[in-house]
C-alpha cells in the first residue's frame, strides 16, 4: 500500500441552520494515496464539491479532522493553512479563473508569485511548465486568446508550477466538449501523476472515467460505494 | 519591484480602459481641486499686495480696517505715540488710497497711490528704470510694471498726466513682487505729495510702519497700540485678516469649499466607481488566489498598492495640468491670480488619499468577504 496522502476522518459539514439545515457532509471517511488518482463522482448536490473543498483546507467542517501528508490542517491558523495549500496543493478549478489581462506565462507564474519568487525566476518556471503542457508557444498570449482546452492546460501549468504533492481538481470538464476533456485527463494521467503526487478529481463525466485509479461514490453527503477500480 | 505588487500593477494597467477611467477621475478632481484652491489662494495672495510689496514687520492701523485696500485714515498723534513706544526701533507712516488720472488721450483711469515716508521711503519698490532720489523731484512719481501698466499708456520716463488736476511725471519704473486685486495700474510717491495730490479727510495716515528692536518686542507694541485704541498686526497677521475677510464675509471660502468638495464627490465618484467594478469584475479570481493561498493581508497590500499607484499617477498628472494651465494663463495674462501653494498641494492630496482610502476599502471588504469555497461552487 502506498503512503496515505490525504486521510479524512468524520468529516461532518452542513449548511444554514433550523429547517433550511442542509447536510452536505455526512460523518465522511476518506483516504487518498500518492501516486493514485482518485475520482469522487455522483450527482449534483450530493456533496463532492464540499467535501474537496474541506480536505483542501478551503472549507472548515463543523467537526472531523483532515490529515494531509500527516498534518492537521484544520489545526492550523488561517496564515498557515494558506501556506500549506500555497506549497502543497495545486488547484485546477472548473471555470479556470485565469485572469485575462496576464499573459499565459504570468497566470501560470502566480503561485509561485505568491511565494515571493523573483518575478523574472517565476516566468521561466512557468515557461517550463507550459512547455510541458505544449503550450510554450503561446507564453505571450492572453488567455481569451486560447482555446477552453488550451487554457485548462495553463490552469494546470499553474497548478503544477509549484510542483505540489496534492492536486485538486473540480470538474476539469465540465467547460470543455468530450473530446477536449478526454485528451487533458489522459494528459494528467501521464504526465502529472506519479508515484509521490496524489490526484483528486470530483467530476461527474462519465467519458473519463478510464483515467481514474480508485472511483468512490458520493451520494447524499455519504461516501457510499466505491466502484470501478476500487 | 516586488514581483506580488508587480503583479497588482500589471492586473492593474492592463486593463487599459479601466485604468484610463480610474486615473481621469482622479486626475479630473486633483484637477479642479488645485485650480480652484491655486485661485483661491492666488486672490488672496493678490489682496494682499501692498502688505507684501511693502514689507514691513508690523503694521499700525485702525481697529475696524479689514484689508489692506480699505484703511481709515488715524490722526497724526498716533504716529507720535508709536514712535515712542517700548520696543519700537523706528516708525513711519503710510498713504494708500485711490486717484483718478487724466490720461494723455483725455480718459481717465482709476490708480492705487502709494505713499511713501518722505525721510526713509521705506516700502520703496525696486526699480527698472530711473532712480529713486527721483521721487522727491516735483511732480514725481513712480509707476509699477505689472499686467496694469499699459493700462496708463505705457509711459515711460517723462510721461506727465493729470492726477485729481495736479501735474505728475513719470520718474521711475519699478516692479514689485505681487500686483494689486482691482486691475488697476500703482503709482508711487512720497506721503506729503500723496497727501497733498490726493483729497482727504481729516485724517491721512493710512497705516503706520513700524520695525521692531527685536522680535520678542513684538507682543509688547501690540499691547501698547491696543491700550492707544488702535490695532497692530505683524505683517503674516494682516495678510491673514485680509484673507479671512475674503473667506468668510465676501461668500468666496464658502464658494470655494462646495466647489472643492463637488470635486471631491465627482472623483470619488468617478474612481471609487471603477475601481470597484475592476474588482468585482476580478473578484471570483481573486477568490481564486484565496483558495491558491494567498494570505489576506497580501490581498489587501495589493489592493491598496493598486490604489496608491493610480491616486499618486492621478495627483502627479492633476497637479501637472493645473501648473501648465496656470503657466499657459500667466503667458497671456501675467497677473493671472493663480497661485499653487505648499497648502494646495497638501490639501490635494489629502483628498485624492481619501479618495483613495474609500476605493480601496469597499474593494477590500467584499475581497476579504469572499470566500474560496464560492470559487469552488462556481
Amino acid at each position: 500500500m502506498s503512503q496515505v496522502a490525504i486521510k479524512a476522518q468524520a468529516l461532518v459539514k452542513w449548511f444554514g441552520e433550523g429547517e433550511a439545515r442542509t447536510d452536505a457532509l455526512r460523518n465522511v471517511e476518506l483516504e487518498s494515496y500518492f501516486g493514485e488518482m482518485l475520482y469522487i463522482v455522483g450527482p449534483s448536490g450530493s456533496g463532492k464539491t464540499t467535501l474537496l473543498s474541506v480536505v483542501s483546507g478551503v472549507l472548515k467542517p463543523n467537526s472531523g479532522t483532515v490529515l494531509l501528508e500527516g498534518t492537521d490542517i484544520w489545526s492550523l491558523d488561517e496564515d498557515k493553512r494558506a501556506d500549506f495549500r500555497l506549497n502543497k496543493i495545486g488547484f485546477v478549478f472548473q471555470d479556470f479563473h485565469l485572469f485575462p489581462r496576464l499573459t499565459t506565462a504570468e497566470n501560470a507564474a502566480i503561485p509561485l508569485i505568491l511565494k515571493k519568487k523573483d518575478w523574472n525566476e517565476s516566468l521561466k518556471e512557468a515557461i517550463t511548465c507550459l512547455e510541458i503542457v505544449g503550450l510554450k508557444d503561446r507564453a505571450e498570449l492572453p488567455p481569451v486568446k486560447l482555446s477552453g482546452g488550451e487554457q485548462q492546460r495553463v490552469a494546470i501549468a499553474r497548478a503544477m508550477v509549484s510542483k505540489p504533492d496534492i492536486l485538486i481538481m473540480d470538474e476539469p470538464t465540465a467547460s470543455l466538449d468530450g473530446d477536449t476533456g478526454n485528451a487533458i485527463l489522459a494528459f494528467v494521467h501521464k504526465n502529472v501523476l506519479n508515484a509521490n503526487r496524489c490526484i483528486v478529481v470530483v467530476t461527474h463525466d462519465e467519458r473519463i472515467y478510464e483515467f481514474a485509479t480508485r472511483i468512490l461514490n458520493m451520494e447524499d453527503g455519504r461516501l457510499t460505494t466505491a466502484k470501478g477500480k476500487a | 519591484m516586488k514581483a506580488i505588487l508587480k503583479l497588482a500593477y500589471k492586473l492593474l494597467v492592463n486593463d487599459r480602459a479601466k485604468f484610463t477611467a480610474l486615473l481621469m477621475g482622479i486626475v479630473f478632481a486633483v484637477f479642479l481641486i488645485m485650480f480652484i484652491t491655486s485661485m483661491f489662494v492666488g486672490v488672496l495672495n493678490h489682496a494682499s499686495a501692498t502688505v507684501i510689496n511693502i514689507g514691513a514687520t508690523i503694521w499700525v492701523m485702525d481697529p475696524t480696517v479689514e484689508t489692506v485696500a480699505n484703511s481709515v485714515g488715524m490722526p497724526d498723534y498716533v504716529l507720535d505715540a508709536v514712535r515712542s513706544m517700548h520696543g519700537v526701533k523706528y516708525a513711519v507712516p503710510l498713504y494708500s488710497g485711490g486717484a483718478l488720472v487724466k490720461l494723455f488721450d483725455g480718459t481717465y483711469q482709476s490708480v492705487t497711490v502709494i505713499g511713501l515716508d518722505d525721510n526713509s521711503l521705506l516700502g520703496r519698490p525696486a526699480l527698472l528704470q530711473g532712480k529713486i532720489e527721483d521721487i522727491y523731484a516735483q511732480s514725481g512719481f513712480i509707476v509699477v510694471r505689472d499686467a496694469e501698466f499699459s493700462k496708463l499708456e505705457n509711459p515711460h520716463i517723462g510721461s506727465e498726466f493729470e492726477l485729481n488736476d495736479n501735474r505728475a511725471v513719470i520718474v521711475g519704473v519699478a516692479q514689485v513682487a505681487t500686483s494689486g486685486l482691482y486691475g488697476i495700474p500703482t503709482l508711487y510717491t512720497t506721503y506729503l505729495r500723496a497727501v497733498q495730490y490726493i483729497p482727504n479727510p481729516r485724517f491721512t495716515i493710512s497705516y503706520v510702519l513700524v520695525e521692531p528692536k527685536a522680535t520678542s518686542d513684538i507682543p509688547q507694541i501690540k499691547e501698547q497700540v491696543e491700550r492707544l485704541g488702535y490695532r497692530a498686526l505683524t505683517k503674516e497677521e494682516f495678510m491673514k485678516r485680509t484673507a479671512d475677510f475674503f473667506i468668510y464675509q465676501t461668500g468666496g471660502g464658502t464658494n470655494m469649499l462646495i466647489m472643492t468638495l463637488i470635486s471631491f464627490v465627482v472623483g470619488l465618484s468617478i474612481s471609487g466607481q471603477t475601481f470597484y467594478t475592476f474588482i468585482l469584475e476580478n473578484l471570483e479570481r481573486f477568490g481564486a488566489l484565496k483558495a491558491i493561498g494567498i494570505k489576506s493581508r497580501d490581498l489587501v497590500g495589493m489592493i491598496l498598492f493598486q490604489a496608491t499607484f493610480t491616486a499618486l499617477t492621478g495627483y502627479g498628472l492633476g497637479v501637472g495640468l493645473c501648473v501648465l494651465l496656470i503657466w499657459l494663463a500667466k503667458l497671456r495674462l501675467p497677473s493671472y491670480a493663480a497661485m499653487l501653494t505648499n497648502v494646495n498641494l497638501v490639501v490635494g492630496f489629502v483628498l485624492v488619499a481619501i479618495i483613495a482610502g474609500i476605493s480601496s476599502y469597499a474593494g477590500i471588504r467584499r475581497v476579504l468577504q469572499i470566500e474560496p469555497f464560492d470559487i469552488f461552487r462556481g
